[in-house]
């Protein structure tokens, strides 16, 4: 009773309504995030169906076993996500922090693994840029023969491989861009928790982080079949 | 003249579609000028009959009526669908050529145009056209997009790098008019302009024969093809590795992926500049690309060659 | 309750103004209504930069060579107007101004949902204005506000990047403060108001508010994929590799024709609240009103191929985007004829607000109406790319969007600074405003039928009579701008002191102190009646 008021900010009536603008609030930011995200699954689309070898070629020089070990990691650590939001309804200070850190630990995981296929995919030249300044820094897309067999085994051209890479790396890194913010989040909410600010009447920042943090991971079920997944294999 | 005549409001009709575009003009400006006036002149009647008389005026406590707001939902919507049938119906009849137009090709680049008759002369920012004739343009950009704008003749469409995009008019009456650049596009976007000379008939062949003596796109087009080397592959009895191309234009293709489509202007353009995407069936992926080769002018020349295949016109390739 | 307090002259004792001085106190508040006055500080800083290269523009088309820069001067400067005139200026000027300042006022609470977002949106949009500003004095960008590519990611050489930049991040503090209103509105009314009793200022502002939500991140991704093609010259948008340059007019146009919405529904939204204000009468069809704006903003989204009749795309989709527009001017057309009703058997009064709600009325609707000239498939192939398009957009930009901002500015002046401007001055302003703007741009409808193309840095003889009449109206209305600009200053040190409601206007906001505490109220407000609860009980119901 006496630690509610210590919580609530001065423009709010009472912590309910502060926690349902907080939800809200995040709500709303996802929807934009959505047509942030949105706005690339657009262009994405429209140049798959125009090029859709070049993007089938792509796509099978992708590690398939990479992009699914991270799919399950993200999933993972999406319930993880969601056992710290449940502890922190249930006021468990220690599970609390107990999961959050796990989920963090699992998106280092997935940010690990991102590491290991993007650096793949620099050795095997397979960078989209064709500045001046890239092929300077030895950054060109000149795919090596094993990519280059499945390219041409799609009779695809390599515009268009360059086009559809120009694509996985953006929304991938876009992707990633936000679950570095999201494990930022998750640092701070760590830090509170061990001091110890949340209880089961006040843990709004945890269940908004929460939301935030499923947004991230349902991009990435979308993302992994569009970019892991066209044309079949085998 | 009347005194009017230095102060026009509307550009000459020099085409077949200009007065009928000006009457959807003078039909819109009237409800514009109507309707603002309408509010205008109601604001200020009720404005001045209504004026506070006094601090403690009290108004009266009306909320608002169904039937007006039905009345001026109904009344707007009808006046918009009327005018968009109307609009739409002009548009599309004036988007279709007839089928007996002339062609001619246009290049648009930074800061200039270039426009090529079929016949052979070429004009720099200039365009004579006969009078009476339905004339098709097909335009291509070589770098940015532009747009070809005749305000006489009331047509305009936006020059594109990398594809065809094509306008046609019926000039009416003898004269030159401007034309213009209608998409930002650099430094010398306002220098991209020139003039439209319409001739009669008469006029317009001498024009064409006289001047400088050089070959037509179609003869120009065949040099290139021999020198090329696009004859030995596409041996006009097909004998080659690739397919024969007498009367091919306009004739539908069949592509390796399944899909048929039209030997058109693009078709021939893509097949110049990228053909692995356009596998013909029955035929080795083996036409290399000429991308860097050959300007867009050339590709035009190339067109007109092959279009003249198969055709009285065809005049016989020489490597 | 809601009857007006009695008007006391008094100065409140403390207020959001005096309750501190120092600069950290303004640097990091939280308060919206010093918020609101950081936005207006630096809204209006970069209308005055964006003004004055309109003023070069005209002058320079006085004669059909060009009369002061060259054309490469000339393209930058337009393109420079736009942005910063857009960007920077229209598009925050409602919101986070007035919207900022009024909207816990108007529904009654003490701050709105999310303080420091809100002060975070201003930094943001600080920053995007540096980055912009950098480009600005560092040589300027050419590509037109518009961006088209390819010239603008392979063949433009000026500072796109910087200006690209300073564009991307200013979208974040739109995006901010939109989610903001929308919680605020959300969750945390006054008791007693329900959705069908707030000011039809908030209507707007909510649908305002998911335009900027829903449309700016789509800005957002497509400036960035300009930025990426422009650094690593792959071909996204450059036909030479695949892409195509039309791609980016559909992401570009798909924010960009909701987002001139974002800058008239806020109008409308000033003017039913100084209409109803000053003819002291509720306004006539609430609920048509509030359903057109929710409508215009919905439909607002679905007509952005409006803008590419003539690229070549299909003939199809022109059809469908042409009626599409026109179905858009509907609501707007249901709202100018609820505002006229509004003074019918009213009490109406000449305030210079009020001056300039009529004003937007009238030029509204040929603004309004000019649109249809271009939703219209035929006339569109002869007037787009020509100033016909140039006016029509100022006719809604300055002669309706910048005309209701000013009339809210002076409606709402002796609330926000709670000093009482000269009126008679004022009215003078807006009359030398209205004339000077249509001086300005109604012969550029003329220019455009005629033929001449936008961004022209030098023209044909023939267009040369209607080109200066348009530069000698920019001289008349730049001055009609600097008028208020020294009066409203000058009343903030010398004007009378205001009373809470000097206009005797309904509204939440007029039942506090003028300027409101802090924290708004001395007690949370508790609503029992609509608004515009104008007439009293024993007032004849009609």
């Amino acid at each position: 009773m006496s630690e509610a008021p210590l919580a609530l900010a001065h423009q709010f009536d009472d912590l309910d309504q502060q926690h349902e603008a907080g939800s809200l609030g995040m709500w709303v930011f996802l929807v934009t995030e959505i047509m942030f995200f949105g706005g690339l699954f657009a262009g994405y689309t429209i140049y798959r169906s125009l090029y859709l070898e070049g993007f089938v070629a792509g796509s099978h020089i992708l590690n398939i076993k990479l992009g699914a070990t991270n799919t399950a990691v993200l999933i993972a650590s999406s319930f993880t996500m969601a056992m710290a939001v449940h502890s922190a309804q249930k006021g468990r200070r220690r599970a609390v922090m107990g999961f959050l850190l796990l989920t963090m630990l699992l998106g280092f995981t997935f940010l690990g693994i991102k590491c290991v296929e993007y650096h793949d995919k620099y050795v095997e030249h397979l960078i989209p840029c064709e500045s001046v300044a890239c092929s300077n820094l030895g950054l060109q897309f000149a795919p090596v023969e094993q990519a280059l067999q499945e390219i041409q085994k799609q009779h695809a051209q390599l515009a268009h491989v360059e086009l559809y890479f120009c694509f996985y790396f953006f929304m991938t890194g876009m992707h990633a861009l936000h679950m570095i913010i999201g494990i930022g989040i998750m640092t701070y909410l760590l830090l509170m928790a061990r001091r110890g600010k949340f209880n089961a009447q006040y843990y709004a920042p945890i269940e908004v982080a929460g939301l935030y943090w499923h947004f991230v991971d349902i991009v990435w079920i979308f993302l992994f079949p569009l970019l892991y997944l066209i044309g079949g294999r085998y | 003249m009347p005194w009017w005549s230095g102060f026009p409001i509307h550009p000459e009709r020099g085409s077949t579609i200009a007065e009928g575009v000006d009457h959807l003009h003078y039909f819109l400006t009237a409800i514009t000028l109507i309707f603002t006036a309408i509010i205008f002149a109601t604001i200020f009647y009720f404005a001045v009959k209504y004026r506070r008389q006094s601090e403690n005026d009290k108004p009266p406590h009306i909320a608002g009526s169904l039937t007006l707001e039905i009345l001026w939902t109904l009344i707007p919507t009808l006046l918009a669908f009327v005018t968009f049938v109307w609009s739409a119906s002009l548009y599309f009849r004036n988007s279709r050529p007839p089928e007996a137009a002339l062609e001619i090709f246009v290049i648009g680049k930074q800061w200039m145009w270039q426009l090529q008759h079929p016949e052979g002369p070429r004009e720099i920012n200039e365009l004579h056209v006969p009078v009476g004739q339905p004339i098709k343009l097909t335009m291509i950009s070589q770098d940015v997009i532009h747009d070809f704008y005749v305000p006489a003749f009331r047509v305009k469409k936006d020059v594109l790098p990398g594809r065809y995009s094509s306008i046609w008019f019926q000039a009416t009456k003898t004269g030159k008019y401007h034309f213009f650049c209608a998409q930002y596009c650099g430094a010398q976007h306002a220098g991209m302009i020139g003039w439209v000379y319409v001739m009669t008939p008469v006029d317009y062949e001498e024009w064409l024969s006289g001047g400088v003596k050089g070959e037509s796109m179609a003869q120009a087009g065949g040099r290139l093809f021999g020198q090329l080397g696009c004859i030995t592959c596409h041996m006009p009895d097909g004998t080659g590795r690739g397919p024969s191309l007498e009367g091919l234009f306009g004739k539908p293709v069949q592509l390796q992926d399944g899909r048929t489509v039209p030997a058109d202007e693009a078709y021939l353009r893509e097949h110049i500049l990228n053909p692995r995407a356009l596998t013909v069936k029955g035929y080795p992926p083996i036409m290399p690309t000429f991308q860097g080769q050959v300007s867009e002018e050339q590709v035009l020349q190339l067109i007109a060659f092959v279009k003249s295949l198969g055709t009285e016109e065809r005049k016989p390739a020489k490597p | 309750m809601s009857t007006a307090p009695a008007e006391i002259s008094v100065e409140p004792r403390v207020h959001y103004l005096n309750v501190d001085y120092g600069i950290k106190s303004w640097l990091l508040t939280t308060d919206h209504k010093r918020i609101a006055m950081l936005y207006l500080a630096s809204i209006t800083f970069m209308f005055v930069i964006g003004g004055a290269f309109a003023v070069i523009m005209r002058l320079h088309l006085i004669e059909p060579t060009g009369a002061l820069v060259e054309p490469e001067t000339y393209n930058k400067l337009f393109t420079m107007h736009g942005i910063i005139m857009i960007f920077f200026f229209l598009i925050p000027s409602i919101p986070a101004v007035l919207g900022n300042f009024l909207v816990p006022l108007m529904i009654g609470a003490r701050d709105l949902a999310f303080p420091r977002i809100n002060l975070l949106s201003w930094y943001i949009y600080v920053v995007g204005a540096a980055f912009t500003m950098y480009a600005v004095v560092s040589g300027g960008v050419d590509t037109g506000w518009t961006f088209y590519t390819p010239y603008s990611s392979t063949y433009a050489n000026t500072h796109v990047m910087a200006t690209a930049l300073g564009v991307f991040i200013t979208g974040f503090s739109s995006i901010l403060t939109g989610l903001n209103f929308i919680v605020t509105i959300h969750k945390m009314r006054a008791p007693g108001m329900t959705w069908f009793r707030m000011p039809l200022f908030l209507w707007a502002i909510y649908a305002t508010s998911m335009i900027m939500i829903l449309g700016t991140p789509v800005l957002a991704i497509t400036i960035v994929l300009l930025a990426l093609e422009r650094l690593l010259h792959v071909g996204i948008f450059d036909p030479n590799l695949g892409g195509d340059p039309l791609l980016f007019q559909h992401m570009f146009w798909f924010y960009s024709h909701p987002a001139v919405y974002i800058m008239i529904l806020l109008g409308m939204g000033v003017v039913s609240e100084l209409v109803t204000c000053f003819s002291k009468k509720r306004i006539f069809g609430y609920s048509f009103v509030a359903f057109s704006s929710v409508s215009i903003a919905v439909l607002s989204f679905l007509v952005w191929g409006h803008h590419m009749f003539v690229t070549g795309q299909s003939i199809y989709a022109g059809l469908v985007f042409s009626l599409l527009s026109f179905l858009v001017a509907i609501p707007s057309a249901i709202k100018v004829f609820n505002w006229t009703a509004t003074l019918y058997k009213g009490s109406v009064s000449y305030q210079a607000p009020m001056l300039y709600a009529m004003g937007f009325i009238g030029l509204f609707t040929m603004g309004g109406l000019t649109g249809l000239f271009l939703a219209s498939l035929a006339t569109d192939v002869h007037l787009n790319g020509t100033y016909f398009i140039v006016a029509h957009f100022h006719y809604i930009m300055v002669g309706s969007a910048v005309m209701a901002y000013l009339g809210g500015i002076h409606f709402w002046w002796p609330k926000i600074t709670g000093r009482l401007y000269p009126d008679t001055w004022a009215r003078f302003a807006a009359l030398v405003i209205f004339i000077g703007f249509n001086l300005t741009f109604f012969p550029q409808f003329m220019l455009g039928y005629l033929g001449m193309p936008r961004r022209y840095a030098f023209y044909p003889q023939e267009f040369q009579v209607l080109n200066v009449m348009s530069s000698a109206g920019a001289s008349i209305l730049a001055v009609g701008y600097l008028i208020p600009l020294v009066y409203l200053f000058w009343s903030m040190r010398y004007g009378p002191v205001a009373s809470s409601n000097p206009w005797g206007a309904k509204g939440l906001e007029w039942q506090t102190s003028s300027p409101p505490p802090t924290d708004n109220f001395e007690e949370t407000p508790v609503v029992t009646e609509g608004a515009y609860a104008y007439s009293s009980e024993e007032a004849p119901v009609v």
